[in-house]
């Protein structure tokens, strides 16, 4: 396949409503049972090693009108927590059997126990991820509640998950993560070959789909893309970061190249690119899989880090990237990102790297003031 | 129209008592770093207390250095001052107002409110405190321990639960022991535990109290006098005293029949903190009506501890850990608060449910939307949502609160006086 066949193809599969994606599968799964995340990080593997299929809930995007959610949250919370549980009221979540929450953040936390309330045939679970990286007691915690998972599992769908399934799910996603990061690693290198939008829209199309269905043609992408023709243009080279949970509209990802940026690196749809370096293949699976998100996991705004400053992962992927600036695009109302900008912000201006900040909704559909401010950004860095 | 209903002006000896209890620990706050003796940041929320005070390391409380600077209509100059440097307009105000407060060289060396020695995030429930902590202790340069209590996901904390947060607390007592430089005596927790249960008792006591008619207090906005012994002082010899002395004082009003207005009307539960900074404007608006909170949520944020829990002195770490997992009203789910609101309007004999939503808290606010859909539909409960905020002045918009306020007690009078057959 060309490039542009799988990005048109990943195009399609994003379009449809998760609930279809689900229904899809399980037509040609008889017997099967989907399970669906929330952001940012879920042990897909646990889910994959039950045989079921793992996929990303990411709110309803610019397609659903809110009817019946916006009167169960209110208007300071953020979008994609109400037009997640929107997407339940509508029936487009139809076919999704289960959905995992985690404590990202307080309205995650909310959110998993409104949707259980209010649609009380559905499996939620609910996982506490540590926010110690440092305590002995961690990853055996972490172990215990990556079992709970299973073992919850195993009592509404009576799918097991053996040792053996999941030591080979890990191996299966790290080649998987292999994969992107390679997609990532040839961005860095060569920006004009890979746009963000075709980069979200694989790696989103990643997200819908059991990984050993999507390594082929993601294998098919790393190989085609380095002789893909394309001409490199004078654009500003920039880290995007904040848009992690909530997922910012692809006007937004267009506008922010047009306006003369390569985005060389992001924390887009980070939970699905976790881990720095593959889980390691020894051992107790369970306990590979909590240390690893112990020990090499990627800096985000959701998880304490006790052992290094907030803007020390930042810098280190501006550094990395060869990035010239900083992007930050929180999603309206996002804790966790608004917060985290006031040291990143402290740490980039010690290490004088430039930023701008761009807020989005996911529902946002002009962005003519988005590309005037990006314009201005870019032209005073050039001609600086 | 009825007769007009009014606050009996009472001033007791709780009110005073905890005033002079809670500014005796504010000076100690204050002589801390001129007397070496190391303090420690907290949460308020299921916190552990107890355990600093017996690692001889003064507790503080970001929290109500926040809420104290709210009530004294001081905070919006300290959130204007975090918003300048950087901080979201969306982010929680308690937050702001602290940061506000050291960038406004109120708090640091010197300061009576001095940096901490040891900044130690009790992470139960709210992912703010953790942000919060974190930027505390950047701009203090103190220590960080952040101590994760898992969310209370199952009916009970797993074994594997209370081991992991027993052992952070014996890596917290070696930290303790690192800037106290005394050796940690388990003997000595054991007897602040002992002083840590009188004052639950006393507390928990008070809170069925309010079962009577009249009730003898208002359990939403007199229990802020109570909050600060029972949070921030538990352990103490004189918070078990300030709580045998509460206790006196409200049986006594029971027996005479009295409570905090001159006419109980309406007795409601409220689901919510308060707004600070307009305290006894928020609270005319349901005085004028009779409406007497008999339970409330907010008084629960720091334990729960009418049904039953107490720390145990003979199962020390283990009770201090199940106290953080669940006996705290932040570590629960949202929809377990819905069953512990519904049993206080059932025990608690409530005509209705004052919800306050607060934009800083998304923890305690982020979809009281569908708990007002639950208690209306659901369980029949009359149910008012109201919104403005605990710390930001600028969304608290009087006309619009009254215009409500006055419109659900209208109804519910309405709705009294068709039961009663009139």
């Amino acid at each position: 396949m060309t490039v542009d066949a799988i990005i048109e193809h990943c195009r399609a599969v994003v379009a449809e409503p998760l609930g279809a994606v689900a229904e899809r599968w399980k037509a040609a799964h008889p017997g099967g049972r989907a399970v669906a995340v929330y952001p940012v990080w879920a042990p897909a593997e646990v889910i994959h090693a039950a045989g079921m299929l793992p996929l990303a809930l990411l709110g309803g995007g610019t397609s659903v009108e809110l009817t019946h959610a916006d009167a169960r949250f209110q208007s300071f919370v953020c979008s994609i927590a109400k037009s997640s549980l929107e997407l339940g009221f509508q029936g487009l979540v139809r076919g999704v059997d289960g959905f995992v929450f985690s404590n990202i953040c307080d309205v995650a936390r909310n959110l998993a126990s409104i949707y259980k309330r209010n649609f009380p045939e559905a499996f939620v679970e609910y996982l506490h991820l540590p926010q110690n990286s440092t305590s002995p007691a961690v990853v055996g915690y972490l172990q215990g509640e990556l079992r709970r998972l299973a073992d919850a599992f195993a009592q509404s769908f009576g799918l097991e998950v053996t040792d053996a399934a999941l030591a080979k799910s890990i191996e299966t996603y790290n080649t998987l993560r292999a994969r992107l990061r390679a997609l990532y690693r040839l961005r860095i290198e060569a920006p004009e070959k890979l746009s963000t939008v075709e980069l979200y829209l694989a790696l989103r199309a990643a997200t819908l789909a059991r990984p050993e269905d999507t390594l082929g043609w993601l294998g098919d992408l790393v190989a085609a893309l380095p002789g893909r023709p394309t001409r490199r243009q004078d654009r500003m080279r920039v880290v995007l970061e904040g848009a992690f949970c909530e997922q910012p509209p692809l006007g937004l990802l267009e506008v922010l190249e047009e306006a003369g940026c390569y985005v060389v690196e992001d924390d887009l749809l980070l939970g699905w690119r976790w881990f720095t370096a593959d889980v390691a293949a020894d051992g107790d699976p369970f306990e590979r899989l909590a240390a690893a998100y112990v020990n090499q996991a990627a800096p985000s705004s959701t998880r304490h880090e006790g052992r290094q400053h907030r803007s020390a992962g930042l810098i280190d992927k501006v550094r990395r990237s060869g990035a010239d600036a900083v992007v930050f695009a929180p999603a309206k109302f996002c804790e966790p990102a608004l917060f985290d900008y006031v040291l990143m912000k402290q740490g980039l201006e010690r290490a004088g790297i430039p930023h701008l900040v761009v807020e989005f909704e996911e529902k946002m559909w002009t962005f003519e003031r988005t590309r005037n401010e990006i314009e201005t950004f870019v032209e005073s860095m050039l001609f600086d | 129209m009825a007769e007009a209903v009014t606050e009996r002006q009472y001033q007791g000896r709780v009110h005073q008592r905890s005033r002079q209890l809670m500014s005796a620990w504010m000076s100690e706050l204050a002589r801390a770093e001129a007397e070496g003796v190391p303090t420690g940041a907290l949460m308020i929320s299921g916190n552990c207390v107890e355990l600093l005070r017996a690692c001889h390391v003064l507790p503080m409380f970001p929290e109500v250095t926040a809420l104290q600077n709210a009530i004294r209509k001081k905070s919006l100059p300290l959130i204007l001052k975090a918003e300048q440097a950087g901080y979201s307009s969306d982010n929680c105000a308690y937050v702001k107002a602290d940061i506000g407060l050291f960038l406004d060289g109120g708090m640091g060396p010197g300061k009576p409110i001095p940096f901490p020695t040891i900044t130690v995030c009790n992470y139960v429930g709210c992912n703010v405190y953790v942000k919060w902590f974190e930027h505390l202790a950047d701009v203090s340069g103190s220590r960080l321990f952040v101590l994760d209590t898992p969310f209370a996901r199952t009916p009970e904390p797993t074994p594997g639960d209370v081991r992991y947060v027993v052992s952070q607390l014996e890596e917290l007592i070696t930290l303790c022991e690192s800037v106290s430089g005394k050796k940690f005596d388990i003997d000595y927790l054991r007897e602040i535990l002992g002083h840590a249960a009188r004052a639950e008792a006393g507390y928990a006591r008070c809170k069925h109290l309010t079962r009577h008619r009249p009730a003898p207090f208002d359990a939403y906005f007199d229990s802020i006098n109570m909050m600060g012994p029972i949070n921030v002082l538990r352990g103490t010899r004189e918070a078990a005293e300030f709580f045998d002395e509460a206790v006196a004082e409200f049986e006594e009003l029971v027996t005479q029949g009295l409570g905090p207005l001159s006419e109980e009307r309406f007795r409601t539960v409220v689901e919510g903190p308060p707004p600070y900074p307009y305290y006894k404007s928020f609270r005319n608006l349901f005085t004028r009506w009779g409406a007497v909170a008999v339970q409330s949520t907010y008084s629960t944020v720091g334990g729960i501890w009418e049904w039953g829990f107490r720390h145990d002195p003979q199962r020390p770490l283990e009770s201090i850990a199940e106290q953080m997992l669940r006996e705290n009203l932040t570590n629960r789910s949202i929809t377990a608060r819905y069953g512990q609101i519904k049993r206080y309007v059932e025990e608690w004999e409530a005509d209705a449910l004052v919800i306050h939503s607060i934009k800083s808290c998304r923890l305690f606010s982020a979809g009281q939307g569908d708990m007002r859909d639950y208690f209306t539909r659901e369980l029949g409960v009359p149910t008012l949502l109201v919104e403005s905020d605990l710390e930001d002045p600028r969304y608290y918009a009087e006309a619009q609160l009254r215009n409500r306020i006055d419109a659900f007690f209208e109804a519910l009078e309405h709705k009294k006086l068709v039961g009663a057959g009139h």
